[in-house]
C-alpha cells in the first residue's frame, strides 16, 4: 500500500511538473511596440524575445510564485511577480527609458560642443581643420557657426554685436590673455594654438557657465588632449614655412612628452604672389611647443603645456594724406610665452578636484612712423614698447550626485601686469603707462537633473578687481527641457562683466566693469546625423566705456587699434547698447554619402553708444545678415577629400568723416562674398603617413571691403581689404608613428 | 522500507541534479548551434537575450556571459548605429568583465574584448579609428601572448587589417599572411568542450578568398 501510494505520489508529481504555464503579452515603450525585448522567468531557462509587433508568448514549466523579467538595452528592467499554476498569464509590459548621459537632455542654449566625450557631437576638432577657408585656424572655422561675424581686418571672434575682445579663450579652464598673434593694423592675425592640441572645443555664443567670466559676449573653452596615442615624429612643409616635432609615449602608457618647433616666413610666397601692401620686413614667426602628460594614481592626471613664439613683420602703405610722397610704416617685433599646468583627479568617491596654474606674457616692440621718399623714418615716428603678463591660479571642486547631477565650486586668482612705454619724435624719453591688477573670483554652479527630461543649471559668480576697486556678482541660469526623443528646448540667462580695455585703464582707474545681460532661447533637434537649431537672443549692454571726442573730425582710422580715438580726460562708463537676433543652423552628415554640410544664418539687430561714438548706432563690426554654407566630401577609395565654404554678409557700417554727426555710421560697405576651397589627399611617402593639403581663400578673387581709411581732410579715401586677392596654401604633413602592435603581430607570424 | 525511500529520494535528487547540468548543456548547445544560422541584428538580439538569460541563472559559468557578449558584438557589426553601438558595447564590456572574473587570463575573452573595442570605431571612423584601433590591437596582443595559436586572435587582427584602408597601414596584402596564419590555427584547433568557442573558420575562409581576388 505504501509503495502504491509512493508510486501514485511520484506519478502525480511528475505529471504536475509537466504542466506548463503559458505566458504571453505585448511590450511597448508606453506608445510604440518594442522589438527584441528579452522576457523570461527569473532564474530559469524559460524565456523569449518580443516580435516585430512587440508581442511575445512562451511556456514555462516553473511552478509557484516566480518573477517575470523584461529587459532591453537603454531601458529600466521590468520585474513582476507571477504565479505559475498552469493557467495562462497575459501581461502588457511598458518599459521606461533609462536615465543616462546618452539620452538625457543637454543644455544647448548658446553653446556648441565639440568633443568626442559627448557622443552627440555637433562640431569636432577634425571639422575645424577640414573647413575650407579656415586655414587650419580654430577661429577661422568657428566663424562659420551662427552668431559669429565675418570680420577680416581684426582678429578674434565677434559674437552677437560684440567686439573681438568680448570673447575670452580658456585652455583647460585657464584664461588665455593673448590667444592671437599681436594685432597688425587692418590685417586679422591667426590664433596661436594648433587645433590638434585639443580634444574638445566648446564655443558659447551667449549665456555661458558661471565657471568662466570676463567675456561680455562669448567663451571659447578648449580642452587639451590626454596622453599621446603613440610615439611619433611629425614633419610639415608648406608654402609658408616648416615645422617638426616628436612625441614619446612611455611603454606603460602612463606618461607622454613631446616637443615641436615651427618656423614660418612669407618671403618665398610673397615673392611669387604680389601683395597689395609693401612688406619692409617679411612676416616671420618662430615657435616652440612643449607638452608633458602623466597619469597619476587615483585617476589623477597631470598636464603641462608651454608655447613660446617670436613674431616679426614690417609693412608700409602709401599715406592717404599724401600718396605720392609719404608712406605710413608699421614695424612689429613680438615675443610671447604661454604656460599651463593643470591637475585633475578624484579626492574621494564623490569629490573631484581640478587645479591649475598658468603664467603667460607678451612683449611687443612696435614702431609707427612716416616715411618720406622711401628713405628714413620721419620725425613723426612713435615707438611703443608694450608688454603684459598674467599669472593665475585656479581650483574647482566638483561633487557628483545622482546619475548626472553635479555641484561645482571654485575660485581663481589672477595677477595681471600691463605696461605701455611710448616714445615720440625719436628724441623724447619713454613715457610709461602701467598698472597691476589683483583679480579674484569665486563661483558655484549646480547642474541638476530632475529627470532625463529636465535639467537646470543655476550658478553665480563674484569677481573683484583691485585696480577698479570694484566687485560684481553675476547670476547665471540655464534650463533645458526635452520635448521628444530627438528634440529639446533650452533657455539661458546671465549677467556678464568685463574689465575695461587696458588702454583706458592706463589713464584712469575710476571706472567700473562693463556689463552685458543675455537671454537666449534655443530649439534643437538632432536625428540621424542631422542637426537643426534655431536660437533667438536678446543682449543688453550697460556701462560700456564712452570717451567722446570734442569733434568727429579728430577721429582717425577707427579700425586701427593703434589709433587713439579717445580723450584721456573724458573716460566714463556712460556707454550702453543692445543686440537681438535670430540664428539658424542646419547640419546634415547623412543625406549624401561621405558628405557633410552645414548652413548657418544669423540675423543681428544691434546698436550701441560707446568708445568715441556720438550717438547710439550700429557699430562698424556688425552686419545685419550673415550666411555660411560649408560643404565637405571625402572619397574613401581615392583617399581624397575636398571642401567648399561660401560666406556672405550684408554691408557693415563705416565711419565717413564727411557725414554730419546725425548721420554717423550711416554708410554701408558693399556686401561681403567669399568662397574658400580646400582639398586633401592621404597617402604614404616611404613609411610616412602623409597628408597633402591645398587651400585657397577667396577663390573667385572678389574685392573684399571691410571699411575705408580717410585722409584727415576727408577728401580722399581708400578701401581696407585683403593684402592679396587670393591666398594659396600648399602643405605636406608627414607622420612616422611607432605602432608596436603591428610589429608584434608580425613577430608572431614568423 | 526506509532504505527504499531513502534510495528513491537520493535517486530523485541526483536525477534532478543531473538533469540540471544536462539542461544547461542542452540549452547552451541548442543556442550555440543557432549562432551558425544567425544573420541579422534581430537574430543576434534574440540569441543575446537567450544567453543573458542563461547567464543570469548560471552565475558561475563564464561561457553564457561570453556568448552573450559575442552576440551583442555581432549586433554592432550587423546594423546597429551611433549611440546604439556604444550602449551595446558598454553592455558587452560588462559581460566580458564578468566572464574574465570567472575565467581569468583567457585568450578567447581577450579576443572578444578586442572585437568589442574595435566595434566602437564604427560610430565615427574618422575621429575614433586611431584611438580604438590601437586599443583593440593592444588587447589582441595580450590575447596572443596567452595563446599564440588562437585562430580567432589572428582572424581579428587580419580582419582589422583587411578593413583598414591601405593608407592607414592596412589592406588586403597585409591582411593575407595574418589570415593565413589564422586558417592554419583553425585546422589544428580543437575546442576543449563542445560548448567552448569554435566560431570564425568560415569567415576566415571568406576573407582569405577576398584577398585572393584581383584588386
Amino acid at each position: 500500500m505504501k509503495k502504491l501510494l509512493l508510486i501514485f505520489f511520484a506519478l502525480f508529481f511528475s505529471i504536475l511538473s509537466f504542466a506548463q504555464t503559458k505566458i504571453s503579452g505585448k511590450v511597448t515603450d508606453g506608445k510604440n511596440p518594442m522589438v527584441g525585448v528579452s522576457i523570461s522567468v527569473k532564474d530559469s531557462y524559460d524565456g523569449v524575445s518580443s516580435n516585430n509587433d512587440g508581442s511575445f508568448s512562451f511556456e514555462t514549466s516553473e511552478k509557484g510564485e516566480k518573477i517575470l523579467v523584461a529587459t532591453f538595452i537603454g531601458y529600466n528592467s521590468f520585474e513582476q511577480k507571477i504565479v505559475c499554476n498552469g493557467s495562462p498569464i497575459v501581461l502588457n509590459i511598458s518599459l521606461k527609458e533609462k536615465f543616462n548621459e546618452l539620452k538625457a537632455v543637454t543644455i544647448s542654449a548658446g553653446s556648441f560642443d565639440a568633443s568626442d566625450k559627448k557622443r552627440a557631437t555637433i562640431f569636432t576638432p577634425l571639422d575645424i581643420v577640414t573647413t575650407a577657408g579656415s586655414a587650419g585656424d580654430v577661429t577661422g572655422a568657428l566663424k562659420t557657426l551662427p552668431g559669429a561675424q565675418q570680420i577680416g581686418n581684426q582678429e578674434g571672434l565677434f559674437v552677437r554685436g560684440g567686439e573681438g575682445r568680448e570673447t575670452q579663450t580658456f585652455i583647460d579652464g585657464m584664461l588665455v590673455r593673448n590667444p592671437y598673434n599681436t594685432s597688425v593694423p587692418d590685417i586679422a592675425q591667426r590664433g596661436k594654438f594648433n587645433p590638434f592640441l585639443f580634444k574638445g572645443t566648446s564655443f558659447s555664443s551667449g549665456g555661458y557657465s558661471a565657471l568662466y567670466g570676463q567675456g561680455l559676449s562669448s567663451a571659447l573653452v578648449l580642452d587639451t588632449k590626454d596622453l599621446a596615442e603613440q610615439s611619433e615624429t611629425n614633419l610639415s612643409l608648406s608654402s609658408v614655412g616648416i615645422g617638426g616635432g616628436v612625441n614619446h609615449l612611455w611603454e606603460k602608457q602612463k606618461m607622454s612628452a613631446g616637443v615641436s618647433v615651427g618656423y614660418f616666413n612669407l618671403q618665398p610666397y610673397y615673392a611669387l604672389v604680389p601683395q597689395n601692401i609693401h612688406f619692409s620686413k617679411m612676416p616671420e614667426n618662430g615657435n616652440v611647443e612643449v607638452n608633458f602628460r602623466k597619469r597619476m594614481n587615483k585617476n589623477g592626471f597631470l598636464k603641462f603645456y608651454a608655447y613660446t613664439n617670436n613674431n616679426a613683420l614690417g609693412l608700409q602703405r602709401p599715406d592717404i594724406n599724401d600718396v605720392d610722397h609719404l608712406k605710413t610704416a608699421f614695424d612689429l617685433n613680438s615675443k610671447s610665452l604661454y604656460t599651463n599646468l593643470t591637475y585633475s583627479g578624484m579626492l574621494n568617491a564623490n569629490w573631484n578636484i581640478n587645479a591649475g596654474a598658468s603664467f603667460s606674457g607678451s612683449w611687443d616692440k612696435i614702431n609707427l612712423g612716416e616715411l618720406r621718399n622711401d628713405s628714413v623714418l620721419d620725425y613723426r615716428s612713435i615707438g611703443i614698447n608694450s608688454s603684459n603678463t598674467l599669472s593665475q591660479g585656479r581650483v574647482v571642486f566638483t561633487r557628483y550626485t545622482g546619475v548626472l547631477s553635479a555641484f561645482r565650486i571654485g575660485a581663481e586668482y589672477q595677477y595681471g601686469w600691463e605696461q605701455s612705454k611710448f616714445t615720440s619724435f625719436g628724441i623724447n624719453p619713454f613715457s610709461t603707462y602701467q598698472f597691476a591688477d589683483n583679480f579674484t573670483s569665486t563661483f558655484a554652479e549646480m547642474e541638476y537633473y530632475f529627470n532625463a527630461k529636465i535639467v537646470m543649471k543655476p550658478g553665480v559668480r563674484a569677481e573683484y578687481s583691485s585696480i577698479l576697486g570694484k566687485e560684481n556678482v553675476a547670476p547665471r541660469l540655464s534650463v533645458a527641457y526635452r520635448l521628444g526623443k530627438n528634440s529639446q528646448l533650452s533657455f539661458a540667462y546671465g549677467d556678464f562683466y568685463e574689465k575695461p580695455d587696458r588702454r583706458y585703464l592706463f589713464y584712469t582707474h575710476d571706472l567700473n566693469f562693463e556689463k552685458a545681460t543675455h537671454l537666449v532661447l534655443n530649439y534643437q533637434r538632432i536625428h540621424n546625423d542631422k542637426t537643426f537649431r534655431v536660437e533667438a537672443f536678446y543682449k543688453d549692454y550697460k556701462s560700456l566705456i564712452l570717451t567722446p571726442l570734442s569733434s568727429l573730425s579728430l577721429v582717425q582710422n577707427p579700425s586701427n587699434l593703434y589709433s587713439n580715438n579717445f580723450d584721456p580726460t573724458n573716460i566714463s562708463n556712460g556707454g550702453h547698447g543692445y543686440a537681438k537676433g535670430v540664428e539658424l543652423f542646419l547640419r546634415d552628415k547623412k543625406t549624401i554619402k561621405n558628405c557633410d554640410y552645414w548652413i548657418s544664418y544669423s540675423y543681428l539687430d544691434t546698436k550701441r553708444i560707446y568708445s568715441y561714438y556720438p550717438s547710439e548706432v550700429q557699430p562698424d563690426f556688425a552686419a545685419n545678415h550673415t550666411l555660411n554654407v560649408v560643404f565637405k566630401q571625402f572619397f574613401p577609395k581615392l583617399m581624397l577629400g575636398y571642401g567648399v565654404t561660401y560666406s556672405w554678409a550684408s554691408g557693415r557700417p563705416y565711419f565717413n568723416p564727411n557725414q554730419p554727426s546725425d548721420k554717423f555710421m550711416s554708410d554701408r560697405t558693399p556686401d561681403y562674398n567669399v568662397v574658400g576651397m580646400n582639398a586633401n589627399y592621404l597617402t604614404h611617402i616611404g613609411k610616412a603617413f602623409t597628408v597633402l593639403v591645398l587651400g585657397v581663400s577667396n577663390v573667385l578673387g572678389q574685392n573684399q571691403i571691410y571699411g575705408y581709411r580717410y585722409s584727415s581732410d576727408g577728401t580722399h579715401r581708400e578701401p581696407i581689404g585683403l593684402t592679396a586677392s587670393r591666398f594659396v596654401f600648399v602643405g605636406c604633413f608627414m607622420n612616422w608613428g611607432v605602432d608596436r602592435r603591428q610589429q608584434q603581430v608580425d613577430d608572431n607570424l614568423k | 522500507m526506509k532504505k527504499i525511500i531513502f534510495a528513491v529520494t537520493l535517486l530523485f535528487i541526483s536525477i534532478t541534479a543531473f538533469s540540471q547540468s544536462e539542461k544547461y548543456m542542452q540549452v547552451m548547445q541548442q543556442n550555440i548551434a543557432l549562432l551558425d544560422s544567425a544573420k541579422s541584428k534581430d537574430d543576434y538580439q534574440k540569441l543575446a537575450n537567450k544567453f543573458e538569460m542563461i547567464a543570469s541563472k548560471e552565475q558561475n559559468q563564464w561561457l553564457p556571459f561570453y556568448y552573450a557578449a559575442f552576440c551583442n558584438q555581432m549586433m554592432c557589426y550587423n546594423g546597429l548605429k551611433g549611440d546604439e553601438i556604444d550602449a551595446t558595447c558598454d553592455k558587452a564590456d560588462v559581460q566580458l568583465t564578468k566572464a574574465d572574473s570567472l575565467q581569468p587570463k583567457n585568450a578567447e575573452i581577450m579576443v572578444l574584448k578586442a572585437r568589442v573595442t574595435g566595434a566602437r570605431i564604427m560610430v565615427s571612423p574618422m575621429t575614433r579609428g586611431a584611438k580604438y584601433g590601437r586599443k583593440s590591437g593592444e588587447i589582441l596582443q595580450q590575447a596572443m601572448a596567452i595563446d599564440s595559436l588562437n585562430p580567432r586572435a589572428y582572424l581579428t587582427a587580419g580582419q582589422a587589417l583587411f578593413y583598414t584602408p591601405k593608407m592607414f597601414g592596412g589592406g588586403k596584402e597585409k591582411a593575407k599572411p595574418v589570415l593565413q596564419k589564422s586558417a592554419d590555427c583553425y585546422n589544428k584547433f580543437q575546442p576543449t568542450t563542445p560548448l567552448h568557442p569554435n566560431w570564425g573558420k568560415g569567415f576566415c575562409g571568406y576573407l582569405l578568398m577576398q584577398c585572393e581576388e584581383k584588386k
